[in-house]
């Protein structure tokens, strides 16, 4: 597979402050790549020194094996997709296409043919005449990327483009953008701050952090095999349990929480002394009282404090015995569980595979966030 | 009833509005220029209304001449001016920091604090012959001998676009403003270099505050007779002198109003 980006040692220093870290990282030709980080992690300024408006502190940027180092934004054959879409509002949406063809100096009946099948793909063939105000957000979405690729870049880059549509809308975009990168075959590097545009688009997807990646991975590794603390937490909901770790004589690893709970594990742990973790379990591979569970399962006797209805996505908050500890709990559906009201006692469960353990660090990513 | 009242209610209080619009309107605008309309139409040796003042304003080379050279000087100062402006309120407005943003406008704004004639006098002290600049020049060996500056048509077009310079400046600056950074960098980012954003991008933008700028700084530049008169010497005529004249000098009211007028249907 051919590299269409190429980024080594990449580092961007504002005053004393570091905003990108020593980057490096391929991105293959034709595919759909994220960034995925809270907001100030510095996935913007990686994305500005691709395009060209910043320049590199140190490190270089390669496309397609040519070095970017120097050249001008206007010269690079990469665009960008603006958060606030940029649209030029003095012009309408057929000049706004052939902007970037008139700077390259294409004339004549080609323009328009390649900008009413851009229109076409984008699905806005009649829309040429509109002006931008005429445009609803999810057409100017389109008609800002149909103005950038109808330059044919290598790499087309996205910052946060759905960040101002709203819930519905994005929902829809989401699965458009996808559909519409592998129809255009057009290698896309996409940042986002919302993991869940990062996962349902992506074939890969960086978690971005204070600078540097915590993770490059498919977003079904990213999801099951968390690298870090932060990518666990980042990424998806997580039920996260201060504990400390020790070992049997059989060379089994055993997680004790605060309250007295001891819990088995799967992986196996380098231990030094006073060191104090974070367990990390998903509220989707939480079960509510299981039945017949596996000998290593850990179960424990927990009180359902709230229902939390929300459709498909409804959860348990519960707390463990003995503990103020609150736990998200998924609850499927499927009128399985309607027989649980709150106050209830009940018992809850997981795999010891689905949990995962880190040193506990000081990572808030947002402050009141589960 | 109860309606009635509230219907009154709303008519006096757009009376009591309207009222001093309407009569600033009437006695400070309307009834004067009518007068001097009326008076543009008679002649102080025949009775009746006649158009002899107006042709008399076509039969004098020297009348619609002057007239042609402040529009044609009006347009040029217009045309300097904004080209003048645009970069000015391109700095001010996107390159400079937002507290020194603050600063630059005072910066613009304090001369206009002081009336015209003063900063009129201001530029005569630096540039006439036993001025500031000829001094300076003298001093360094640059002139030998020195150099009158003053009262040609070069210093009063530069007397003129400095006078007039803020009030294209700050309309294009209330529309620049707006100009949001994404949509240069949009363009810079499509292929457009420096030339074309500025075409394409930026003063297509700024049109607005270009135009309304250059509405007024035209009507100023036209109408202004203080900076012509002083620094543009004994040959180079302004039209608004050539009404002062008729007015004042010669007592010719007649004639001094109907050149008013002319200039007036020609800015209509």
């Amino acid at each position: 597979m051919q590299i269409a980006l190429s980024v080594k040692d990449l580092t961007k220093q504002f005053g004393d402050f570091t905003a990108v870290k020593d980057l490096t990282f391929d991105v293959e030709d034709g595919k759909f790549f994220s960034i995925l980080g809270p907001s100030g992690c510095g996935k913007t300024t990686l994305l500005r020194m691709i395009a060209g408006f910043y320049k590199p502190t140190a490190g270089s940027i390669e496309i397609q094996g040519k070095d970017m180092l120097g050249m001008e934004p206007n010269k690079r054959p990469v665009n960008l997709v603006f958060q606030n879409l940029a649209l030029f509002p003095m012009m309408n949406v057929y000049e706004n296409i052939a902007f970037g063809l008139k700077r390259k100096g294409e004339k004549g009946p080609g323009v328009e043919k390649k900008i009413k099948d851009m229109l076409e793909r984008v699905g806005l063939p009649d829309s040429g005449s509109k002006k931008i105000s005429q445009l609803s957000g999810g057409q100017k979405q389109r008609i800002a990327i149909a103005r950038c690729l109808v330059l044919e870049p290598t790499v087309l880059l996205l910052d946060e483009p759905l960040g101002a549509l709203d819930a519905k809308l994005r929902e829809h975009m989401k699965v458009e953008l996808k559909k519409l990168q592998l129809k255009v075959g057009t290698t896309f590097v996409y940042i986002t701050h919302d993991q869940s545009e990062a996962m349902v688009m992506s074939d890969h997807v960086a978690v971005m952090n204070a600078g540097h990646f915590e993770q490059l991975d498919s977003p079904q590794n990213l999801y099951s095999n968390p690298a870090s603390s932060f990518v666990a937490q980042f990424v998806g909901n997580n039920n996260k349990f201060g504990v400390d770790l020790k070992k049997d004589e059989s060379g089994k690893f055993f997680a004790s929480a605060a309250n007295g709970g001891l819990y088995t594990l799967s992986d196996s742990f380098n231990l030094t002394d006073n060191e104090s973790f974070d367990m990390f379990v998903r509220p989707e591979a939480i079960m509510i009282n299981p039945v017949n569970p596996k000998p290593n399962f850990n179960v424990i006797n927990a009180d359902v404090k709230a229902i939390l209805f929300d459709g498909g996505n409804s959860r348990l908050l519960v707390t463990p015995e003995k503990s103020d500890q609150e736990i998200i709990v998924g609850l499927p559906q499927n009128r399985q569980f309607d027989y649980i009201k709150a106050k209830d006692a009940i018992k809850i469960g997981w795999d010891p595979e689905a949990a995962v353990c880190f040193n506990k660090t000081e990572d808030q990513i947002y402050a009141d966030e589960i | 009833m109860q309606t009635k009242s509230k219907k009154r209610k709303i008519r006096w209080s757009f009376i009591i509005f309207f009222i001093p619009v309407a009569l600033w309107l009437l006695l400070l605008i309307v009834l004067p220029h009518l007068e001097l309309l009326r008076i543009s139409l008679t002649s102080s040796s025949a009775k009746g209304f006649t158009l002899a003042n107006y042709a008399a304003f076509f039969k004098e080379p020297i009348y619609w001449l002057t007239f042609v050279r402040t529009a044609l000087y009006s347009i040029l100062v217009t045309v300097i001016v904004l080209v003048v402006s645009l970069p000015v309120a391109f700095y001010i407005t996107k390159v400079s920091k937002i507290k020194t943003q603050g600063l630059l406008m005072v910066l613009i704004l304090v001369p206009f604090w002081v009336s015209e004639m003063i900063r009129v006098y201001g530029w005569m002290i630096l540039l006439r012959e036993s001025g500031v600049i000829n001094a300076i020049m003298l001093k360094l060996g640059l002139f030998h001998k020195p150099i009158e500056m003053l009262y040609n048509d070069a210093t009063m077009i530069m007397g003129l676009v400095y006078t007039s310079m803020l009030f294209m400046i700050v309309p294009i600056i209330g529309v620049m403003g707006s100009l949001d950074d994404s949509l240069i960098e949009a363009a810079h980012d499509l292929g457009a270099k420096k030339t074309a954003i500025w075409k394409e991008i930026i003063i297509p933008y700024c049109m607005p505050g270009i135009m309304s700028g250059s509405i007024i700084v035209f009507m100023l530049v036209l109408g202004s007779y203080l900076t012509p008169k002083l620094m543009g010497g004994k040959n180079a005529l302004w039209f608004t002198e050539q009404i002062y004249n008729q007015m004042i000098v010669y007592f010719n009211w007649e004639q001094g109003s109907a050149f008013g007028f002319s200039c007036y249907y020609f800015l209509l």
